[in-house]
């Protein structure tokens, strides 16, 4: 009878706090979020923590990491930890404003075209598709050179309404066969409407995926981000990790072997996208039962 | 009649903005009392779960009507109260990122969100009795610890913790070991003693032979026949109805080749237009052979 | 004797350790013999199946040898097992729907795939005995996706069976499709017998009514082990292993209403193959246990062909 009494009441918390259970005992998990997590600190405590402006010209000009500039200067003597710290501010900012958006329109389309199917479905596939054959880069050259892009979140915003096709996609695929097995059914003969079947029938049983896809597009949105960088349509305020690439590029860094200065920025978007993958293998493994019982 | 099917039809639109459509069910007429089971016995592509979820309102009809207590279905809170379903695959029928009683958990959210958790767990331990179910073998597992027999058996006593009238069991032990199936068949057997209706959609015309008072036979969407069970496996009429029942493999009885039919019984006996009532509550279908006009 | 299996083990790799599928399954076929081998899902039947034709990667051989025709099958070295596969031993599969191409017409995947065996297709040879089995020959110049299930069956038991193997599994091949597409499937297995085109026959099923069709002798099998093995007769009107009688009342046939005669399943579940119990392995759900179950019953010829594996038969 014990095992009787706590059924129906702890239904809700209990799954959840299982799953923090086993998160918690995830190798991987732990260990790509911790990466992120030490990444996303550095980048909210360097600035506060040295303060000034990273752009300003310093007087020691190409010297290599010492105890004064942890990773060194730049041509112009800019400390670069100071650069890094700043860039990674931005670069997260334009990860998760892009990756933020684009997954909400691709959920919300791929979510809705995929449950209701029928006519709904075939405007939004057709609305996804014509978003999906649009020269992004393109688009977004013409967008940030006519508007001027000068903030970061602007810069985010662009990317997420442009970016969110494929997830679309994804999500409606899997949604579809999804909604044919029969649990949908048996929601739905509870009572279920279809906002509550989407949100705690389907969603669960694709949230490492959704993770995934949001991994995704954040790792994409930094990578869009840093090409416009890249090319000179940035954020015309601040510093990101694209700029930073950009700069030690433009000013040939790595013929001069001022490694330190291209290094840093380009492990950290590697470090960022590649922990966030290594979570995700942790993820799908704290929600799927079944391969919880290794 | 508690549940009345009316010259039900469906057709499913296909291809680019539905340009196309297939008929699944065509014409279908068909009712159920309280306390009586019906089975719809049909091959692949009969429309016998086609049927099932219509009057389950999962899928809105093309045409004709179902009635549920006289009124029209209305898939919704209230309908469901009265009507469920169990569907053929166990371990679909759970989603598996969730543990299997959770079930019941949706059930209390909808219908029974004032009932303190102490009496729920009563009553969910009694309906689990009902269906024979150790309470403390099932609970806080997840679908993959428990087996096909178990899990069926959970939905049913999901669908008794409702008001329940009516159960649409489309092909329930079709995934089912021999020696667990008959139990659950026998659980069908005790609601219709409840005065619970149960509609037996299955293929197999043995498990329909065991259960159902009434019969209805399906070929490629349209009623072959119906009737009374012994009648309809006693004197098949419909030669569909005879292939069917000679092809069945039986355990002390040759596999026979199905009595030819020479004549359609249908015209034979003066059928026009629609099912020909050969016998009290005993329909049958024109057999569409080459001699018929 | 043209098979001869002693006491084969096959177990399957997890991660909880190994689940001993097949346990020691000792048992021979005659040419010219089919042999229905029927049990719950779980009792080893398909591993059977499986380790005659081709262990997958989790399955591990762990003693026993199968012997065909005089020569031992080397059933653990996957490599050269190829040259008994299709030649001696055919294995048709559940969802032989889905082992035809859909890209290829099915004359072309005919013969790529007797090439790959270093055989030339005999096209009237091919044709006379898709005759047979009810195929008409313009069937070779479709694409699967236009034929139906029990076509697409009988195409691939044409198919797996024209090397002439010694030895055909039919693995649930009639599990999947309609009951009036089924009883021609069955009696093409048995043409295919009876011309010789397969010398022995292993039938898997959960069927035991249909296995009483096909079948000369039937196997019982439970848990990983032989329960009971007679002619096919014997088993559906005198069985002495209470597993097969239990089984036996449990079967609903047409004719037989719940208001005349309840019938009754076997109550309990069989044991977790990962660690099974000492002793008679049905002895938990089995009504006549009695002490001496605790150990092992040896597999005893009760009469000429009646094998079983229980101390009160």
């Amino acid at each position: 009878m014990t095992a009787l009494q706590e059924v129906a009441p702890r239904e809700r918390a209990g799954v959840r706090r299982e799953a923090l259970y086993f998160a918690v005992r995830n190798g991987k998990l732990v260990t790509g979020f911790g990466i992120v997590l030490a990444l996303l600190l550095l980048g909210l405590i360097v600035p506060v923590l040295l303060g000034g402006n990273p752009n300003e010209y310093g007087t020691r000009p190409m010297s290599p990491p010492s105890a004064e500039h942890w990773f060194g200067t730049t041509t112009f003597g800019q400390d670069i930890f100071l650069q890094f710290g700043h860039g990674l501010r931005s670069t997260f900012a334009v990860g998760a404003i892009g990756g933020g958006i684009a997954a909400a329109i691709g959920m919300l389309v791929g979510f809705v075209a995929g449950y209701r199917g029928g006519l709904v479905d075939e405007i939004l596939n057709m609305l996804t598709n014509i978003v999906l054959v649009i020269p992004t880069l393109a688009v977004l050259l013409i967008i940030n050179a006519y508007l001027g892009i000068r903030s970061v979140s602007v810069q985010g915003l662009f990317i997420g309404l442009t970016s969110w096709p494929w997830a679309a996609r994804a999500i409606r695929a899997q949604t579809f066969s999804l909604r044919t097995r029969e649990f949908v059914d048996l929601a739905r003969m509870s009572g279920a409407g279809t906002w509550r079947i989407i949100t705690r029938e389907i969603a669960p049983n694709m949230s490492s995926y959704l993770f995934m896809t949001f991994i995704l597009l954040f790792g994409g949105s930094i990578l869009i981000a840093s090409s416009l960088d890249f090319i000179g349509l940035g954020p015309t305020e601040g510093v990101s990790l694209g700029l930073m690439l950009q700069n030690a590029n433009q000013w040939s860094a790595l013929q001069l072997g001022l490694w330190w200065w291209f290094v840093p920025p380009g492990a950290a978007i590697t470090a960022i996208v590649g922990a966030l993958y290594v979570a995700n293998v942790g993820l799908d493994e704290v929600f799927n039962p079944k391969l919880r019982e290794t | 009649m508690m549940l009345k099917l009316d010259d039900v039809t469906k057709e499913f639109r296909i291809g680019a903005f539905g340009g196309k459509s297939v008929t699944a069910v065509r014409n279908v007429s068909f009712d159920l009392g309280p306390g009586e089971v019906v089975s719809l016995i049909g091959e692949s592509g009969s429309g016998k779960s086609t049927i099932g979820r219509m009057i389950l309102g999962l899928n809105p009809v093309s045409g004709g009507s179902i009635t549920f207590e006289g009124r029209p279905v209305r898939a919704g809170k209230e309908y469901y109260r009265h009507v469920q379903g169990i569907f053929q695959d166990p371990f679909s029928s759970f989603n598996p990122v969730f543990k299997a009683d959770r079930v019941f958990g949706l059930i209390k959210d909808t219908y029974y969100r004032t009932v303190p958790g102490e009496e729920w767990a009563r009553r969910v331990g009694d309906s689990l009795r009902d269906v024979r179910l150790d309470p403390g073998q099932v609970l806080g597992k997840y679908p993959h610890q428990l087996s096909g027999g178990q899990l069926q058996r959970l939905l049913i006593a999901r669908a008794l913790l409702l008001d329940i009238k009516l159960l649409v069991a489309d092909e329930i032990t079709s995934m089912l070991d021999a020696s667990t199936r008959i139990d659950v068949l026998n659980l069908l057997a005790d609601l219709k003693a409840r005065g619970l209706g149960v509609l037996y959609i299955t293929h197999d015309l043995s498990l329909g032979n065991y259960l159902a008072e009434r019969t209805v036979v399906l070929r490629r969407g349209s009623v072959v026949e119906l009737g009374p069970t012994e009648r309809v496996f006693g004197d098949p009429l419909h030669p569909y109805t005879r292939e069917l029942l000679a092809a069945v493999p039986r355990l002390h009885q040759e596999w026979a080749d199905a009595t030819p039919v020479d004549a359609c019984l249908y015209h034979a006996r003066g059928g026009t237009g629609g099912l020909m009532e050969a016998g009290p509550g005993h329909f049958v279908a024109c057999a569409g052979l080459g001699t018929c006009p | 004797m043209s098979l001869r299996v002693s006491e084969l083990k096959v177990y399957y790799r997890t991660l909880k350790g190994e689940v001993r599928a097949l346990d020691g399954l000792s048992f021979g076929l005659a040419d010219g013999e089919i042999l229905g081998l029927v049990g719950e899902s779980g009792c080893g039947k398909s591993t059977l199946g499986k380790s005659l034709i081709r262990l997958d990667g989790r399955m591990r051989h762990a003693g026993g040898t199968v012997v065909l025709d005089g020569e031992e099958l080397p059933i653990a070295d996957d490599r050269r097992m190829n040259d008994y596969r299709f030649h001696q031993v055919s294995l048709i599969p559940q969802y032989a729907m889905s082992a035809l191409n859909p890209t290829r017409k099915i004359r072309r995947m005919v013969t790529e795939l007797l090439r790959s065996r270093g055989v030339t297709l005999d096209t009237a040879e091919l044709e006379s005995r898709m005759s047979q089995v009810g195929l008409p020959r313009e069937v070779l110049d479709r694409y699967p996706i236009e034929l139906s299930g029990g076509m697409k069956q009988r195409m691939v038991m044409v198919v797996s069976t024209l090397l002439d193997p010694s030895l055909l599994i039919a693995d649930e091949v009639t599990s999947a499709l309609d009951v009036s597409t089924q009883k021609a499937v069955a009696r093409a297995l048995l043409g295919f017998r009876d011309s010789g085109y397969v010398k022995s026959m292993i039938f898997v099923t959960h069927d035991l009514a249909l296995t009483h069709h096909i079948a000369d002798t039937i196997m019982v099998m439970y848990a990983g082990r032989l329960a009971e093995k007679a002619p096919a007769d014997v088993i559906v009107k005198a069985p002495r292993h209470p597993y097969t009688r239990l089984l036996l009342d449990s079967l609903p046939e047409v004719g037989v209403r719940h208001t005349d005669r309840r019938l009754t399943g076997i109550a309990g579940s069989p044991p977790s193959l990962l660690d099974p119990p000492a002793g008679c392995r049905f002895r938990d759900r089995c009504p006549i246990a009695g002490e001496e179950c605790a150990e092992d019953p040896p597999v005893a010829e009760v009469a000429a062909g009646h094998y079983v594996a229980c101390w009160k038969a």
